[in-house]
C-alpha cells in the first residue's frame, strides 16, 4: 500500500472532524504548510486562525476559542509546541479546563536538519506532569486517524507528538483505539518491549524479529498513550515476561521509561531498560543518520534487549 | 448619562469599593492597590454596558470580562455579588482554603467569571479567543479586557494586540489600568511604557485616553468603542493605585500589602461620609 504522509491524515481527519462538527478550529503559528492544514483551510477557510510567529499567543486564542466553546487544534514545531506555550497551555488551558488539543510535531530525530535547536526530546516529559492532560504519540496513519478522533471528545486537553511524513502501516483500517489503552503487537514470553510512537513502535517490531534468531521471543505493546499510562497492560506482561524494556524517541526521563518505571516500581518490580535518549541534546543529520547515532535501529535494539535480559 | 443613572453608578462605585476594602481587609492582606484602581471601570461596565445573567452565568448570548490582572479579582467578586451571581457572604471566605473565591480568578470556581487568569500576558489571548468564537457563532456581544500596566511589560501583550487587529476584532474592547506602578516600583523607573497610547495605535487598535476615575468620561469612551467598525479598541485608563483607601492610595506599597479590618472600616467609614457628601450635593 502506498505510504501516506502523516500530515495529510492529519489534515484529512481534521476535515472529515470539522464537516460534521463546527466546533473543530485549527490555529497555527506561520507552520501551516509543514503541519498540512491548508487542506482544512481549502474547507473552511474562516476555521484557521494562523497568529503568525507567536506560539504562545497561538495556545493563548486557542484557550479563548475552547472557552468560547470551540474545540480548537494547534500545531508547531514540538519544541515550541511545548517549551514557549507551556504557561499558555498550563494555565489558560489545562488548569481553566479548557478543551485544546495541541499538537507538537517532529518528535524527537524526526526534526532532522532542523537540528537540536529545533529537536524535541523533552516535550512529552513537560507535559506529562500536567494533571489531567493526556500525552500520546499514534505510530502510523491508522492509529493517527483514530486517536485524534478519541482525542478531539475527550474532554479536556491533549498534547500529541506527530511526526509529519511518511512512515509505515502498522494496523488494519478497522482497527479500533483508545487514549490510554496501549496495543499488543506481537507475543512472546521472554521480555516485553514497550514501544511509543511512528519511529520506535516499528523500530521494535523489527527488532523483535531479529531477536528471533537469538533464541528470543518478545511481546511488543504500541503504548500510544504515555498519560495516562496503561497500568493494567504494563502490569499484566511485566507478570508475563517478568523483564521489561521501553523504546522512546525522548529522553528516558520523564517519558515513557518513567512512566513504565512508576508503576513497576510501585506495583510489581521486574527488571527493566530505558531505550531512548540519555542526557543528550539533539543534532542534525537526515532520519536515518540520527537513527543510527541515538541507537535506535532494530539491531541496536535487540541487542541492547539481549545484553539486558543477559544479567 | 443621565444625572441620575450617574449618581447611581457613582454611588454603586463607593459601594463596591467598600465591598472590595472589606474583603480583602477581613482576611487581611491582599492586592489592595490594583483592586481599587480598576473599581470604577469595572462597576461602569458590569452596572451600564455588559449584558449577563446572575442567575444563567453561563449564558451563550452574553458580554465577556477577561479580567487579565487576575489579582483584581476581589473587586469582581464584590461586583458579581452584588448582582447575585452569589451569596455575599461568599465574600469573607476570599483565599481561605477551598473557598470559591481566590485570589485570581478562576472560571471553573466562581460563577460569573468568563476567563481564569493569574499569569500575567495571558489575558488578551484569551479575550482574542472568545471574540472570534462570537464572530465564528454570530454572536453579536462584546468581549471586555482587562490589562494592567505592569503586565503590558509582557510580551504576549503585543504578540496578542497583532492579532487581534489582524483579525479585526472590533467586538474586544481592552482598557489598560495605567496607575502608573507595579511591585518593584514606578513603571517609569522599572520598564518605561509611554508612549503607551502610540504603542497601541501603531498596532493597529483605535485608542482612546480618559481619566479611569470618570464615570462619564469613561462611558463616552466606551460608546465610542462599541461603535467601532473594524478595529479592537484599547481605553487606557488614568488611575490612582489604592484609590479610595486612604492607607494605600497612591502607595507603592498597596501592590500586595497587609491592613488590619479597623483599618479597612476606617476606610470605608470615610467613604460613606463621601457617599454622604454626594447625595447632598
Amino acid at each position: 500500500m502506498a505510504k501516506q504522509e502523516m500530515r495529510a491524515v492529519y489534515a484529512q481527519t481534521l476535515v472529515e472532524l470539522g464537516q460534521k462538527d463546527d466546533r473543530i478550529v485549527v490555529l497555527e503559528a506561520d507552520l501551516m504548510k509543514s503541519s498540512g492544514t491548508g487542506a482544512f483551510k481549502a474547507v473552511f477557510p474562516n476555521r484557521v486562525f494562523n497568529v503568525g510567529v507567536a506560539e504562545a499567543n497561538m495556545v493563548g486564542i486557542a484557550c479563548g476559542l475552547s472557552a468560547g466553546g470551540k474545540i480548537p487544534f494547534a500545531a508547531s514545531f514540538g519544541c515550541f509546541a511545548s517549551r514557549r506555550t507551556y504557561d499558555q497551555f498550563f494555565l489558560s488551558g489545562n488548569y481553566a479546563r479548557q478543551n485544546v488539543k495541541l499538537v507538537g510535531t517532529d518528535p524527537g530525530v524526526t526534526a532532522a536538519f532542523n537540528g537540536g535547536t529545533h529537536m524535541p526530546f523533552e516535550d512529552a516529559g513537560i507535559m506529562r506532569n500536567i494533571p489531567g492532560l493526556v500525552v500520546f504519540e499514534p505510530s502510523d496513519p491508522i492509529s493517527l486517524k483514530k486517536l485524534i478522533e478519541k482525542s478531539a471528545y475527550y474532554s479536556g486537553c491533549t498534547y500529541m507528538r506527530l511526526h509529519r511524513k511518511s512512515v509505515e502501516e502498522i494496523y488494519a483500517e478497522d482497527e479500533e483505539f483508545e487514549l490510554g489503552k496501549g496495543k499488543v503487537l506481537r507475543e512472546g514470553g521472554d521480555v516485553s518491549i514497550i514501544a511509543t510512537g511512528a519511529i520506535m513502535v516499528s523500530q521494535a517490531l523489527k527488532a523483535a524479529q531479529l531477536l528471533v534468531s537469538e533464541g528470543i521471543e518478545a511481546t511488543v505493546i504500541d503504548m500510544h498513550t504515555i498519560k495516562p499510562i496503561d497500568k493494567e497492560l504494563v502490569l499484566k506482561y511485566a507478570r508475563k515476561t517478568g523483564a521489561m524494556v521501553t523504546c522512546e524517541n525522548h529522553q528516558i526521563v520523564n517519558g515513557l521509561g518513567s512512566a513504565v518505571a512508576e508503576v513497576l516500581s510501585e506495583n510489581y518490580p521486574v527488571k527493566l531498560k530505558r531505550i531512548g535518549v540519555n542526557e543528550q541534546f539533539g543534532e542534525v543529520g537526515t532520519l536515518e543518520e540520527l537513527i543510527a547515532r541515538f541507537r535506535f535501529t532494530p539491531e541496536d535494539i535487540a541487542s541492547d534487549v539481549k545484553q539486558f535480559l543477559k544479567k | 448619562m443621565e444625572t441620575k443613572e450617574l449618581n447611581f453608578l457613582e454611588n454603586k462605585a463607593d459601594e463596591i469599593r467598600r465591598k472590595t476594602i472589606d474583603t480583602i481587609g477581613y482576611l487581611g492582606v491582599g492586592h489592595i492597590g490594583g483592586a481599587l484602581s480598576v473599581v470604577d471601570v469595572l462597576t461602569l461596565l458590569y452596572y451600564r454596558h455588559m449584558d449577563v445573567s446572575p442567575h444563567d452565568p453561563k449564558k451563550k448570548n452574553r458580554d465577556k470580562l477577561v479580567l487579565s490582572k487576575g489579582h483584581a479579582g476581589p473587586t469582581l467578586y464584590s461586583i458579581l455579588a452584588d448582582k447575585g451571581f452569589f451569596p455575599e457572604e461568599w465574600l469573607h471566605t476570599l483565599n481561605k482554603c477551598g473557598t470559591n473565591l481566590p485570589s485570581h480568578c478562576d472560571m471553573n470556581r466562581t460563577p460569573g467569571i468568563d476567563m481564569t487568569t493569574g499569569s500575567l500576558g495571558q489575558g488578551i489571548s484569551a479575550a482574542v479567543g472568545l471574540a472570534l468564537a462570537n464572530r465564528l457563532d454570530g454572536i453579536d456581544k462584546k468581549v471586555y479586557l482587562i490589562i494592567g500596566d505592569g503586565e503590558s511589560q509582557e510580551g504576549q501583550v503585543w504578540e496578542g494586540a497583532m492579532s487581534a487587529a489582524q483579525f479585526g476584532l472590533n467586538n474586544l474592547i481592552a482598557f489598560t489600568d495605567f496607575n502608573k506602578m507595579q511591585i518593584d516600583g514606578y513603571i517609569c523607573d522599572i520598564m518605561n511604557l509611554e508612549d503607551l497610547g502610540a504603542k497601541w495605535e501603531s498596532f493597529g487598535w483605535a485608542v482612546q485616553r480618559v481619566d479611569g476615575h470618570d464615570l462619564q468620561m469613561m462611558d463616552k469612551a466606551i460608546a465610542e468603542a462599541q461603535k467601532e467598525q473594524s478595529r479592537p479598541s484599547m481605553i487606557i485608563l488614568d488611575t490612582v493605585k489604592g484609590k479610595g483607601a486612604f492607607f494605600a492610595e497612591g502607595k507603592l506599597e498597596s501592590h500586595n500589602m497587609n491592613f488590619t479590618y479597623e483599618m479597612a472600616r476606617e476606610a470605608c467609614e470615610r467613604l460613606n461620609n463621601n457617599i454622604t457628601f454626594k447625595t447632598n450635593r
